[in-house]
């Protein structure tokens, strides 16, 4: 099933107490190569039929509008892959 | 005068905003999230609470629901709205105000009375206070800090649109400590505190007379309905 992936990130120049929480985490664990770390979110859509530029162009309305918002958000990837992700081997 | 009391899947802080109505002195009406009718009231009040779990971010998805389409409708043709913690969210998610609510700097949900200052007594929502009124009122949020674009915050600075500030500490993170915003007109207020948990003796904050004796939230709801009269 065509999925379409819209990639979400806190705007770069925003604290981001999330990341800074799993930062610190990993500093904790002795992991101290580590500069930062930034948490965002990845949506997953799935359609029916081709990924066209009507059905990218009405993601890319919605990433906008919906699943973003610009005040502190950016949608920084849109792309398509054939399947809902699975767990990498 | 009548106030609707919007229940979103979710509100927490409805019921609570409905006994502050009726404790000030106006009708208050419960509306719902799924319908698309005001029911006729001259004024609404967006609680607090966590809608949808809070999910996709704070008040978005509520801030979609059927009943939005009316209060965005009213909200623009000058009906106050006060939008209180998950309502505060939802406004700024339906662009009624700027800004956003981004998670708390500390990564903490703070619960605690919090001094505030009025800067702004032209609004709806806060024409009872006097000019500069510093006051004490609940705030409880993990998503409460206020941000914006330098450009927004110029010109909400610039335009008097600040309704509220944190004194004492800012608890939160929020850019110029600001606890609560209007728009250009004055009717829609968003604030991250929750007045109506400051309104009767016996169960508000603590004062220098009291044990939770604390009332100061009440002046929110009485100053919408003496305006009210004013309009009339």
């Amino acid at each position: 099933m065509p999925t379409i992936v819209v990639e979400v990130m806190p705007k770069a120049e925003l604290l981001d107490p999330q990341g800074k929480a799993v930062a610190g985490a990993l500093g904790r664990l002795g992991q101290t190569q580590f500069l930062g770390v930034r948490v965002g979110k990845r949506f997953e859509i799935s359609i029916e039929g081709d990924a066209d530029a009507a059905t990218l162009a009405a993601v890319r309305e919605l990433a906008d509008t919906v699943l973003s918002n610009s005040v502190i958000e950016d949608v920084v990837g849109i792309h398509v892959q054939d399947a809902p992700s699975s767990a990498v081997a | 005068m009548r106030i609707g009391v919007v229940t979103f899947p979710g509100s927490l802080d409805d019921r609570d905003a409905v006994r502050a109505i009726r404790l000030a002195g106006a009708d208050a009406v419960a509306l719902w999230h799924g319908d698309h009718d005001l029911h006729g009231v001259d004024a609404l009040v967006l609680p607090g609470g966590f809608s949808y779990g809070d999910y996709l971010r704070a008040g978005a998805i509520a801030s979609l629901s059927p009943i939005m389409t009316e209060v965005i409708d009213a909200a623009n043709a000058g009906m106050p709205v006060l939008g209180i913690c998950n309502g505060f969210q939802m406004l700024t998610e339906a662009h009624l105000l700027d800004g956003g609510l981004i998670r708390n700097e500390q990564g903490r949900f703070i619960c605690r009375d919090q001094g505030l200052r009025i800067e702004n007594t032209r609004s709806d929502w806060t024409a009872g206070f006097a000019a500069n009124a510093e006051i004490v009122i609940p705030l409880k949020n993990g998503e409460g800090s206020f941000i914006a674009s330098d450009e927004t915050l110029k010109a909400l600075e610039g335009e008097g649109r600040i309704v509220a500030r944190y004194i004492g500490g800012n608890p939160n993170g929020s850019l110029n400590d600001i606890a609560g915003v209007t728009n250009a007109r004055g009717n829609v207020v968003g604030l991250m505190p929750h007045p109506e948990h400051a309104v009767e003796a016996g169960f508000g904050p603590d004062t220098d007379d009291a044990m939770a004796s604390g009332v100061d939230g009440l002046t929110f709801f009485t100053s919408v309905i003496a305006q009210a009269l004013v309009a009339r």
